[in-house]
């Protein structure tokens, strides 16, 4: 069947324009029998005679049996396509009349025949005029491969015009070849030719080329191609391995607790097992010797002994064999496949890499603004989180009002901006310039604030997450390779995190502003008697603080969900940065941000089932880092760090 | 006399600036000794690196007859070893009253079980009392230490050193913002305290040191500048200089 | 000596009249007696508001006295809960395996029993193995020992690790908040070995007093925290009025200086940050059977702030005005959450107190930190004007 299908394919495609002498309807009535009533061994026929005829009309009429469209007409045999209430020629395509459904008989093809059917479109559909369908033909063959479609597929390369799609089809028949090519050197060389490519399919052929399946002998079988040998005990379980012998029949089965207990309850006779009365037979040792004496006398297979087992595992070889048998062949697949697994994990650190950074972008955001509060005025605002959250609603809010998404945003940052300025400079006022010199008071006095507003939050907006939806241009993802990609949103994100630290040093360093909040943080004492109003100082600081934590709040929601409760996500994560950072250094907070970022996404591919786990550790390292660094890792010295 | 503490070659620096430089200095076992210098000498620093808060850089500080090394030890060993601190800021714990204040200074075992279980005994009752009659606070024993004056919690403070029975006393400016009266009650005490114990005074106020009539070492630039008597050292004219005009030494 | 203690401290004894009344007077009223004004929901809502009293004793010693702001001491009080826990989900379910293997032709082996148990209780999570940490649950005595030793191990090794290192002030409450934040998402894991977010449950059914009725185990209960809080009370008062006192407070106002008097610092805040976590995990111990069930939830973070919140608004640096604070402030909320007070209409707008307390207890707590932060406790200094 085989060989005539790829003739066929070959008559059809090298001699186009072909005149045939036969019509499609006579072919069918020659198969009436099986056209009618297809199996889905009777179909390979009808199918092969089909497609060796060459005829244009083959194709609608497969898809239409396909999509069991066609009838027979009881008066006459002839076969129709229906559509709707109207019959159509099968050869010229054109309605005939009415269909009635009586005197009409469907082709009912199930499964079976259905994708037959389908495998036998391919071939056309690789060659259809329409890139849809050649496509739609290539995505086919790409999820199931087989032997079959690879004569098809090579033969359409030549014609395919679409470079795109040429190259696709050359790059799978590259692997149907590794898999199915006739002689080893094919095979070799088109396993050889799939070397750089790091997608996941090309992983998956090579490691089919490479399956094993684990066998077991008394010696090492002469003909197999051993993948490796398998030692009881290290490579495998003792129970594993003796479980093999046992499906293998080589050794007898063991006898598990609760078939001794079984056979003991069947063989209970007067309140008594073997002459142990049933109170006794409480213990696993009791249970045995009474099993054994069973077995003495027959009546239940015997235990299996320790020693049994471990003589059973001695005596044979337990090993793993490639399913395929050409050593050569599995050679160049291992090979290859080392080549690109390296590749792949090298790309995967790049990947983690990206990741970490967009991730560190985040706090380093999320954190900025509480780094230099607490750096300035020694208080911690425990109510930054919702500063955030604020940031993020204000963005909701101003999308309800202004639908173009890139305008939105654009007014959203600065607002945001506005909003948890003006928050922050009302929450220094009224409550934390009153609770100077006590900072433990004040985390208490803005945990307070903290509760009332997310519950205020909660109130206005409801507990369901609304979305903040970012423009179209920053859907997607810039892909470098089949596992390096990184979303533009996390770009955006990174973009504003140096933006911000740009801006933040250049107030710091350049600007009268940044000179006096220097000094303030240094000594206020010394600051004041200069002429510096601290009073102004702190004031700005921290709606300056709280300010950038509404930006954050707007970047955070665009990529995830904004909920009351999303301040609370990120305050420990931002408190952490800043105090493995330092305090008082918008440089320490970026490598506290840096180093937190990149260690949740070290200990989560570490870990990657496991994302609470990997919580767990780094809270636990930030823990044992305090030890060593207790300042963080720019920690201010002398006596201003002192006191 | 023999030495009590010798502080010897010790240098440190805070970001690149160099508080104590080459620091060598000798104290004995019963004087009195008043260290001066301008602002940013290192007088303080000093005696962070004696008491143990600021690790130096390099150099040695040795203690008492056996010559132990003080610089691997915590701020309450260095504390138990017999060095007591007095800072420059009355620091008394104002929430309590001048007998707890007393009460928690004196020489006694340190320990959290100790203390826990500790009993208030007769004799302990007669020390406190009698530091509180040194101090001339014998009749505020009850009061809370926060509604003291200003002199008294300097006073406080001093007694709270005396109930340690330290060997060695470091004082910071005791005569800060005391009235000329209470300046003389501190010179008295610190007079008798030194009969029998090294005390140290750092102090600015030239007539206060005049009053306390000791040798006197000169710090400037983390280093000692010149020792001796106030009259020797005030005629010293690098002192003059330093003290006057800057940039001359 | 003892009454030389009680003569310097009157408000303790005060604070304990007080406490055995209020015992005496909800037995009276209680169910148990067939008066039954007070249900037995009720007691045992009483039972667990008196833990949390003690557990605000323990916070206020180690914050209002020492300094240390924790905001990891209710991760204490729930190892405590899960360290009875375990006793009592343990020797309830072999109860109840037991006595289902009882119909088998065959007396059950040991580890046959272990697996019915271990497959009852980690049946939820997909295992029926017995972790490690369950060692000891089939032995009370073992277990009340964990309850202690398991919260004290942890302060203590933490509490080194803090202390040694020289954390202070807001930076070690960062800590604090951190430790307890790690516990409870390790504890919110399936193969954390307590059930993940599943927690214990069915703690209110004691093992060995099947056929007693809940009415006299909620009085029990009610007893046993009377007279762990009152016995806790009683030994803080004696901790912190005596020389301990002085040290620790002196450590609270002036750390360095503590220092430089000769006492080391770092193994009195130890001593005190673990005497107390040891406190609070008694106090879970008691609790959690009365609440029924414990999960990873009530160690999160807010829990231990909630905590400083009660502390705060009673008043730190004198016990009583943890009592207060924890009692006041916990009985409010639940009355408030409860859907207990009654809307408040406005007029344009109608308050709907489940909705509107946290808000409330957010702003009002901000009030109390800067307008009394005496807290109520304060208010007694103006009733009794200490003759100075």
């Amino acid at each position: 069947m085989l060989r005539l299908l790829l003739l066929a394919v070959a008559f059809c495609l090298t001699l186009p324009g072909i005149s045939h002498a036969q019509s499609l309807q006579d072919l069918l009535q020659t198969h009436s029998e099986e056209v009618l009533k297809p199996g889905r061994r009777s179909v390979g026929v009808v199918l092969d005679d089909l497609v060796a005829s060459g005829l244009p009309q083959v194709v609608p009429f497969l898809e239409a049996w396909r999509d069991r469209e066609v009838v027979q007409r009881g008066s006459d045999g002839l076969f129709f396509r229906v559509e709707g209430d109207t019959l159509y020629d099968l050869d010229s395509g054109e309605a005939v009349g009415p269909a009635e459904s009586a005197g009409l008989t469907d082709s009912r093809p199930n499964g079976g025949v259905r994708r037959a059917i389908g495998d036998a479109l391919v071939q056309f559909q690789l060659s259809d005029p329409d890139i849809m369908k050649r496509q739609a033909a290539v995505d086919a063959i790409a999820r199931s491969m087989d032997v079959s479609q690879l004569a098809p597929l090579e033969n359409s390369i030549e014609g395919e015009r679409d470079a795109a799609l040429k190259a696709t089809k050359e790059r799978l028949a590259r692997m149907l070849t590794a898999l199915f090519a006739e002689t080893v050197d094919d095979r070799i060389a088109a396993i050889e030719g799939l070397a750089g490519d790091l997608s996941v399919d090309v992983r998956a052929v090579l490691n089919t080329v490479l399956s094993t399946s684990t066998g077991v002998a008394p010696a090492l079988p002469e003909d197999a191609n051993i993948a490796r040998l398998l030692e009881p005990g290290q490579d495998l379980s003792e129970a594993d391995a003796y479980a093999q012998l046992v499906a293998a029949d080589l050794a007898p089965p063991l006898v598990s607790a609760s078939q001794i207990r079984e056979a003991l309850v069947a063989n209970i006779a007067d309140g008594a097992v073997a002459g142990f009365p049933v109170h006794q037979l409480g213990s696993d040792d009791s249970r045995r010797a009474a099993y054994q004496v069973l077995a003495k006398a027959g009546q239940v297979p015997p235990l299996v002994t320790q020693a049994e087992q471990a003589a059973a595992l001695d005596s044979h070889v337990f090993f793993e064999a490639y399913d395929e048998p050409s050593a050569a062949i599995t050679d160049a697949a291992r090979a290859t496949l080392d080549k690109i697994e390296t590749q792949v994990a090298l790309s995967q650190f790049a990947d983690l890499a990206l990741d970490g950074l967009s991730l560190a972008s985040i706090y380093f955001l999320a954190a900025i603004g509480l780094a230099i509060t607490f750096g300035v005025m020694g208080v911690i605002n425990m109510a930054h989180g919702e500063f955030i959250m604020m940031g993020a609603y204000t963005g909701f809010v101003v999308q309800l009002f202004v639908p173009d998404y890139t305008l939105s945003i654009l007014i959203a940052l600065p607002l945001a901006f506005a909003v948890t300025f003006g928050a922050g400079v009302a929450m220094e006022r009224l409550v934390i310039r009153h609770l100077y010199h006590r900072p433990l008071e004040t985390l208490l006095a803005t945990f307070g604030i903290s509760i009332a507003l997310q519950q205020l939050a909660k109130n206005i907006f409801g507990t369901q997450a609304r979305p903040l939806t970012s423009p179209d241009w920053l859907d997607g993802a810039l892909v470098f390779n089949d596992v390096i990609a990184i979303s533009y949103i996390r770009i955006a994100i990174f973009v504003m995190a140096l933006i911000f630290l740009a801006l933040i040093v250049y107030v710091l360093k350049r600007t009268r502003l940044g000179l006096e909040v220097r000094a303030v943080t240094q000594n206020p004492g010394m600051a004041a008697s200069m002429g510096i109003n601290p009073d102004r100082i702190n004031m700005l600081t921290f709606g300056l603080g709280s300010g950038i934590a509404g930006i954050a709040g707007v970047a955070i929601g665009l990529y995830a969900k904004v909920t009351s409760e999303m301040g609370a996500d990120y305050i420990v994560q931002s408190f952490m940065t800043v105090v493995v950072g330092g305090v008082g250094n918008v440089w320490g907070t970026l490598a506290g941000a840096s180093l937190i970022g990149f260690l949740q996404k070290g200990i989560e591919w570490l870990n990657p089932s496991n994302t609470l786990a990997a919580q767990t550790y780094m809270i636990l390292f930030i823990i044992l880092f305090i030890q060593f660094r207790p300042k963080g890792i720019v920690a201010l010295k002398g006596r201003a760090a002192a006191d | 006399m023999s030495t009590l503490l010798e502080v010897s070659g010790v240098s440190v620096s805070f970001d690149g600036f160099r508080a104590i430089n080459n620091l060598s200095i000798q104290f004995a076992e019963a004087e009195l000794r008043a260290i001066i210098g301008p602002n940013g000498a290192g007088k303080t620093t000093f005696m962070d690196i004696v008491t143990g808060k600021t690790k130096p850089d390099e150099g040695r500080v040795t203690w008492g007859e056996r010559n132990v090394s003080l610089l691997g030890m915590s701020e309450s060993q260095i504390a138990n070893e017999g060095i007591g601190r007095k800072f420059q800021k009355p620091t008394v714990f104002e929430d309590q009253t001048v007998r707890q204040n007393l009460a928690m200074a004196l020489k006694n075992p340190r320990g959290p079980f100790a203390v826990l279980t500790h009993k208030k005994t007769k004799r302990n009752a007669e020390r406190i009392e009698a530091t509180a009659d040194q101090i001339g606070l014998l009749d505020s024993l009850m009061r809370v230490a926060g509604n003291l004056s200003h002199g008294q919690k300097q006073w406080l403070e001093i007694g709270m050193l005396l109930a340690q029975e330290p060997r060695l006393l470091l004082v910071d400016e005791p005569a800060a913002g005391m009235t000329s009266e209470e300046r003389e009650k501190t010179t008295d005490i610190l007079r008798e305290a030194a009969q029998t114990r090294a005390v140290v005074v750092v102090e600015h106020d030239m007539e206060f040191v005049r009053r306390l009539d000791c040798k006197v070492t000169v710090l400037h630039e983390g280093s000692v500048l010149a020792e001796g008597s106030l009259d020797h050292v005030t005629a010293n004219q690098r002192v003059i200089d330093v003290y006057l005009g800057r940039g001359h030494a | 000596m003892r009454r030389s203690f009680i003569g310097e401290n009157p408000s303790v004894l005060w604070f304990l009249l007080a406490l055995s009344l209020f015992t005496l007077g909800v037995t009276v009223l209680s169910e148990v007696t067939g008066v039954a004004l007070i249900s037995t929901s009720f007691v045992k809502t009483l039972g667990k508001t008196l833990c949390l009293c003690l557990i605000a004793v323990a916070m206020d010693v180690v914050w209002g006295y020492c300094g240390i702001l924790s905001l990891g001491h209710f991760a204490f009080f729930g190892l405590g809960g899960y360290a009875i826990g375990m006793w009592l989900m343990y020797a309830r379910t072999e109860a109840i395996v037991l006595e289902s293997l009882a119909g088998q032709p065959l007396p059950p082996t040991p580890q046959e029993v272990s697996d019915a148990i271990g497959n009852q209780i980690f049946g939820v999570v997909g295992s029926s193995e017995f972790p490690l940490i369950w060692a000891f649950a089939d032995n009370l005595y073992l277990q009340l020992l964990m309850v202690v030793l398991i919260p004290g191990l942890l302060a203590l090794v933490f509490g080194w690790l803090a202390f040694r290192s020289r954390v202070t002030g807001v930076y070690l409450s960062i800590l604090t908040q951190a430790m307890t934040l790690a516990l409870s998402l390790y504890l919110f894991q399936n193969d954390s070995g307590l059930r993940g977010n599943n927690g214990l449950s069915g703690l209110q059914n004691i093992p060995g007093y099947e056929d007693t009725s809940q009415a006299v185990i909620s009085i029990v209960f009610f007893w046993a925290s009377a007279f762990a809080l009152g016995a806790g009370y009683l030994f803080f008062a004696w901790v912190v009025s005596g020389k301990m006192g002085s040290v620790i407070k002196g450590i609270r106002d002036n750390e360095a200086r503590v220092r430089f008097l000769g006492y080391h610092v770092e193994s009195y805040k130890l001593f005190v940050f673990t005497i107390t976590a040891v406190v609070s995990a008694i106090a879970g111990a008691l609790y959690y059977p009365q609440a029924g069930i414990i999960n990873p939830g009530e160690i999160a973070p807010i829990a231990s702030i909630y905590l400083a919140v009660w502390v705060a608004i009673g008043g730190r640096g004198r016990l009583y005005g943890a009592v207060i604070g924890a009692a006041f402030v916990s009985l409010l909320s639940s009355w408030f959450t409860g859907g207990g007070a009654p809307p408040l209409n406005l007029g344009f707008y109608t308050i709907q107190w489940t909705d509107w307390w946290l808000v409330l207890l957010g702003l009002s707590f901000v009030a109390v930190t800067l307008f009394f932060p005496k807290g109520i406790g304060g208010l007694f200094d103006y009733l009794v004007r200490k003759p100075e």
